[in-house]
């Protein structure tokens, strides 16, 4: 059972995706599990044949556990710890509404004893629910992600050493810019400030590698590239944040089109382990949240967080003269054993230039 | 594309509805009122909103200009667009 993040102890095995005998190959999906947080697509880190599965679909294993062999690899995904074996049936993914993968998760019902009675099949929230044993206990996944979130952040406060800085971002020729090339766009290929923020930021990532990568074990290591983690909220309570591997290489389509898939996996299921491990940086925006300052909170052992508040007309004064200007709220939550005040402001500095020339971003 | 049917403004509105809860899971089976306000009520962010907008777009099988989309507040404004263009479609 990998671990999919610093506040996961446990996951629980939803389904297998592969059976004994499949071969696979590094990046393939293998197995969906269920974090406390959300359901997470696992994916193998070895070439290989799928020898033994040994946990089954239901069962909840501490992380470190094996949950399979794997022939002509090392050793699978995980590291070894004490498990039973336990026979478990293969089962492929089925068509099922995001809404009845959730709930066939939250009762403990594998989606491979349900019948579907939707379009091809595909199973609905109440083919789940006639499924379930009534007398099953229901865990309470809203208090799970609280867990989850506070073991985090506690852990986050107790060992890295925040500092915060903050700026007031122009944005008028940013947003500008934007307006006109959405004007000339269907709504499908429309672009969203936010866009905008993240590809500024993954620049100055790239510009200033000290915030870029992980305090582990009393030292700074590196990112091996800009891993955007951005904060999304899961609507029902609770965020994760995901990576957008090599944000600072994509264009702003790209981005677009990789935030949009990101924000509807984090939401209905499907995200994938590297997504969660991965992050060498997160972003929260929370300028949906109507507020104009966000202060964050480090993700270890990650060592910084940007935030941005809401976008509003500021009174601004420039060359001696007072007029009014869309601007937006920028802070760096950073690590001090990593870096220190006066880089971070060059970190601010470089989002800000950044943002004045939409553009070349 | 087959256009939808968009002969009654209630037929609009449950396209909407369903539209909607393809956007936002969480709120199958859950009442929507008419004139909900999709951010504030709903919870709606940015990104969903544009979702959503597309989604009608698919719709319509037209786009919707920009200067439309601040207009389109609730579920019964949204109806109510979709209605009226479908019908000078």
């Amino acid at each position: 059972m990998p671990s999919l993040g610093a506040d996961m102890t446990s996951g629980k095995l939803v389904s297998w995706h592969v059976k004994p005998g499949d071969v696979v190959k590094r990046g393939d999906i293998v197995a969906t599990v269920d974090t406390s947080k959300a359901e997470i697509d696992v994916e193998i880190f070895e070439d290989g044949t799928i020898g033994e599965l040994l946990v089954a679909e239901g069962e909840r294993v501490p992380v470190g556990s094996v949950l399979a062999t794997v022939n002509g690899a090392p050793q699978a995904a995980a590291e070894p710890a004490p498990v039973e074996p336990v026979p478990a049936p293969a089962a492929e993914r089925r068509p099922a509404s995001p809404l009845a993968r959730r709930t066939a998760a939250d009762l403990g019902v594998p989606l491979g004893q349900v019948t579907g009675s939707g379009p091809g099949g595909a199973i609905l929230v109440r083919d789940v629910g006639a499924s379930a044993a009534p007398s099953e206990p229901q865990p309470d996944r809203a208090l799970s992600m609280r867990e989850a979130i506070a073991a985090a952040m506690a852990r986050s406060k107790r060992e890295i050493p925040h500092y915060y800085l903050g700026t007031t971002i122009d944005m008028e020729a940013a947003l500008t810019w934007l307006s006109e090339q959405n004007a000339q766009r269907p709504v499908a290929e429309r672009v969203l400030p936010a866009v905008l923020m993240l590809k500024a930021v993954a620049i100055a990532c790239r510009e200033l590698p000290a915030f870029n990568g992980y305090w582990v074990e009393g030292a700074f290591r590196p990112g091996t590239g800009v891993h955007l983690g951005v904060a999304i909220s899961l609507r029902t309570g609770g965020l994760v944040a995901p990576a957008i591997h090599d944000a600072d290489r994509l264009d702003l389509d790209a981005l677009m089109a990789a935030l949009r898939d990101l924000v509807r996996r984090a939401r209905s299921g499907g995200l994938r382990s590297s997504e969660l491990t991965d992050p060498t940086v997160t972003v929260t925006n929370l300028g949906d949240g109507g507020v104009p300052t966000v202060y964050g909170v480090i993700y270890p052992p990650q060592v910084a967080l940007v935030g941005f508040g809401s976008i509003s007309e500021r009174p601004w004064a420039a060359g001696g003269m007072l007029g009014a200007r869309r601007a937006v709220d920028t802070t760096l939550a950073a690590d001090h054993r990593a870096t220190d005040g006066m880089s971070g402001a060059s970190f601010l500095k470089a989002v800000d230039r950044l943002l004045q020339t939409p553009e070349q971003l | 594309m087959t256009p939808p049917p968009l002969a009654t403004i209630e037929d609009a509105q449950r396209l909407v509805l369903d539209a909607l809860v393809d956007v936002a899971p969480d709120l199958e089976g859950t009442r929507i009122p008419a004139d909900a306000l999709l951010r504030e009520d709903l919870g709606l962010d940015s990104m969903d909103f544009m979702n959503l907008m597309a989604a009608l777009s698919e719709l319509l099988d037209a786009d919707i200009p920009e200067r439309d989309v601040s207009q389109l507040e609730t579920v019964e404004a949204c109806a109510a667009y979709l209605h009226d263009r479908a019908g000078i479609r």
